[in-house]
């Protein structure tokens, strides 16, 4: 273990970790809104919107996140979408794992919707207003550990853009690696920062699990 | 005083527990129990719940380990101290003579009647595919189940699964039964199909234990039975005695509330 | 610049062949980390302490950290301790390793969910430790996480795409290729997206397949 190496290019990993971080973030948020636009799309009244929820989906899940990545990136400009690799990245992974969180939100929903609307309707609530005063308050609950999940994978995820040159935590080790001919060293420095950045999301959302269960 | 192990193999009992005692922390489960069980002979064992007579069964095969105390199978001490790995060789070898029945049948689901009688056999003593397979087939006549070798447990009812665990049991050919309350999990009318499969059993000179609830079983088909009480035997003897005659009044409670409502 | 499909007829073979390729990684990584996680799941389980603290420590490396740094380690990592593997070799065995490690996680929860009879019964009969864990409790677990470990191996198709990046010559390398020919990427990523969309469908049917012949034979 080359130590000396490790105190003399930690200062570069972090840095990249803020990238990585900040990837995190703005693509877990457009996720969430994707998702949650998502899933109403998929539950909506009408079936050109289900349709468009399903669709969105399917497609998003059947095919690797990489390919979509590059598509919007390498062949964006071909339809007039010119994004520099970090946009390109957020939107890209954003989307990507919004399909996914919409599966989360859906599935959440769903599980209370049965029974709880009934209720609220022979309360006299329209649907509308049992979804947002009855269903939703506690789907939201409901959603919050599988969202983690989603959450986990993504801060993993954000690494892929490594491959269109985002200079990221991946990204970071690899150049390291090819240059220093260090391979663990790198590998253990930059896996123990994203094993930071995923506990402390853990514990935060382990906290807000807590705070917001059901007594 | 000095007699021989094979002097003791010859005339001695088949199972032998001296002084049995177990604790779980602080809690006495076990306050030295000995039981001395001859070839052929059938003992119940019945007491209240959580009187410690699951534990005292399972620790003749050294399921739940005594914390001291001896059990011996014969001329084996089945608790013999060991180093791990010896205590593992000398334990699966013991093992195979004891056979033992679970209130809950503990069927392996993922493998048909005939692979949960043959598994046994063929890793441990090492039958070929026909000899296990003709083990099983014997087995499954005796238990009458024959016709169910090839399904799954979960086509089978309650007192079936029960009836192919005591095949699978059987076919190690062991020289012990032991019976934790083979009949409780049962719905009543799969009583008497395992009970009638326990009693051919008895007819054939098994040594058995059996810990049950079902008095009238024990008062048929056992030579002596055992009353236990916190950890302890309150009383022991024959089931003319215990069940008509009791000296003890803990033993006449006990009998009072589980005789009541049988006619 | 525009869209222009017709210049991806002209390499459908070549992106056929890359195809394939991605279903071999896909069963080659797929099968590798199904048998790693039984290893894993029991060593971690059960092993000695020389084998069950490494592999936990394995398990929580490996599913902490993106799959990517995982193919750099071992991509470049086993060149440095002398061993030579070529790309593919390398990314069967980083997919599979970090596959395992999910794998493991499932199956260890699988095994710690079959009920403690079914060891008792085995030891009961005389099996040791090794044949009882061996014969009786990992076959119910593997059985009761088969649609988890399904989920998994869908995950291990579209990630197999990621091999690409340490130069695995698959689908999306194979697309790479007729890009750097015809500089037509929005086509040739959109024909290779298709591809993986195509033999998802397919691995989904063959899974949901597998599942109900196992809920079946109950
Ligand atoms: N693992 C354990 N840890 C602590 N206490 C235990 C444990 N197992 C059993 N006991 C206690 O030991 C006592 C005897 O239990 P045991 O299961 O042997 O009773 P039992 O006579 O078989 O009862 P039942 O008729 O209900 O089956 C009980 O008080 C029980 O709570
Ligand atoms: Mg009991």
């Amino acid at each position: 273990m080359d130590v000396e190496l490790l105190l003399r290019v930690y200062p570069f990993f972090l840095e990249a970790a803020l990238v990585t971080v900040q990837l995190s973030v703005l693509s877990i948020a457009l996720g969430l809104v994707c998702g949650a636009l998502g899933a109403s799309a998929r539950l909506s009244q009408l079936r050109i919107l289900r349709f468009v929820g399903a669709a969105y989906v399917s497609v998003i899940r059947g095919t690797p996140a990489l390919i979509q990545l590059f598509i919007l990136y390498f062949g964006g400009p071909q339809i007039g979408i010119q994004l520099d690799a970090f946009t390109a990245g957020v939107i890209g992974l954003g989307v990507n794992i919004g399909a996914y969180m919409t599966e989360t939100i859906r599935g959440a929903i769903i599980a209370v919707d049965r029974g709880q609307t009934e209720a609220a309707r022979t309360l006299g609530m329209s649907r509308g207003q049992a979804m947002r005063n009855v269903i939703l308050p506690q789907a939201l609950r409901l959603m919050i550990r599988p969202l983690g999940v989603n959450i986990n994978a993504q801060i993993k995820g954000t690494a892929l853009v490594a491959a269109i040159s985002v200079v990221e935590l991946t990204y970071t080790a690899q150049r390291y690696i090819a240059s220093t001919y260090k391979p663990f060293e790198m590998f253990l420095l930059a896996g123990m920062i994203y094993l930071v950045i995923i506990s402390a999301t853990g514990a935060a959302i382990a906290w807000l699990d807590r705070r917001v269960a059901i007594r | 005083m000095s007699t021989t192990e094979s002097e003791m193999a010859g005339n001695g009992p088949m199972i032998d527990v001296k002084n049995a005692a177990k604790r779980y922390g602080t809690v006495e489960v076990l306050r030295g129990i000995n039981l001395q069980v001859r070839k052929g002979e059938i003992v119940a064992v019945i007491g209240p719940s959580g009187s410690g007579k699951s534990t005292f069964l399972r620790a003749i095969n050294n399921l739940d380990p005594l914390s001291s105390g001896e059990v011996w199978l014969e001329d084996v001490q089945v608790n013999k101290p060991l180093t791990s790995y010896q205590y593992e060789r000398h334990i699966n070898r013991v093992r195979q003579d004891i056979g033992m029945v679970f209130q809950h049948f503990n069927l392996f689901p993922h493998l048909s009647v005939r692979q949960n009688i043959t598994l046994a056999p063929r890793m441990l003593k090492r039958l070929s595919k026909q000899e296990a397979d003709g083990l099983a087939e014997q087995q499954l006549r005796r238990v009458g189940l024959i016709d169910r070798i090839d399904f799954m447990p979960s086509q089978l009812s309650g007192g079936q699964k029960q009836r192919v665990a005591i095949a699978r049991a059987l076919a190690m050919q062991p020289k012990v039964m032991l019976f934790d309350e083979a009949t409780s999990a049962l719905d009543p009318e799969l009583v008497e199909e395992v009970n009638f499969v326990m009693r051919q059993l008895a007819e054939s000179h098994m040594t058995m234990i059996i810990v049950t609830h079902e008095m009238g079983f024990a008062q048929d088909v056992c030579d002596r039975v055992l009353f236990m009480d916190g950890g302890m035997v309150v009383e022991e003897g024959s089931p003319d005695v215990i069940f008509r005659n009791p000296s003890q009044e803990r033993t006449r409670s006990f009998l009072r509330k589980h005789l009541k409502g049988r006619n | 610049m525009g869209l222009d499909f017709g210049v991806v007829p002209g390499y459908l073979g070549a992106l056929s062949v890359g195809a394939g390729w991605t279903v071999v990684i896909t069963v080659l990584a797929g099968a590798f980390s199904i048998v790693a996680g039984v290893l894993f799941a029991v060593g971690g389980l059960y092993g000695h302490p020389l084998i069950r603290y490494p592999v936990k420590a394995f398990v929580w490396l490996f599913r902490g950290t993106p799959l990517l740094l995982q193919l750099f380690l071992i991509y470049f990592g086993l060149v440095e301790i002398g061993i030579d593997l070529n790309a593919f070799v390398a990314g069967v065995i980083g997919l599979g390793l970090h596959f395992a490690a999910y794998n493991a996680d499932i199956i260890q929860a699988g095994i710690v969910a079959v009920d403690r009879g079914q060891t008792e019964a085995g030891r009961t009969l005389g099996l040791s430790r090794y044949q009882t864990v061996s014969r009786i409790v990992v076959p119910q677990a593997v059985r009761d996480v088969v649609p988890a470990l399904g989920n998994n191996m869908i995950a291990l198709l579209k990630d197999s795409a990621l091999v690409s990046v340490i130069g695995v010559a698959e689908l999306t390398l194979s697309a790479q290729l007729a890009i750097s020919k015809t500089f037509r990427p929005f086509e040739f990523y959109f024909a290779a997206a298709v591809f993986y969309y195509v033999i998802n469908l397919c691995l989904e049917a063959a899974l949901s397949r597998i599942e109900r012949r196992m809920e079946a034979a109950r």
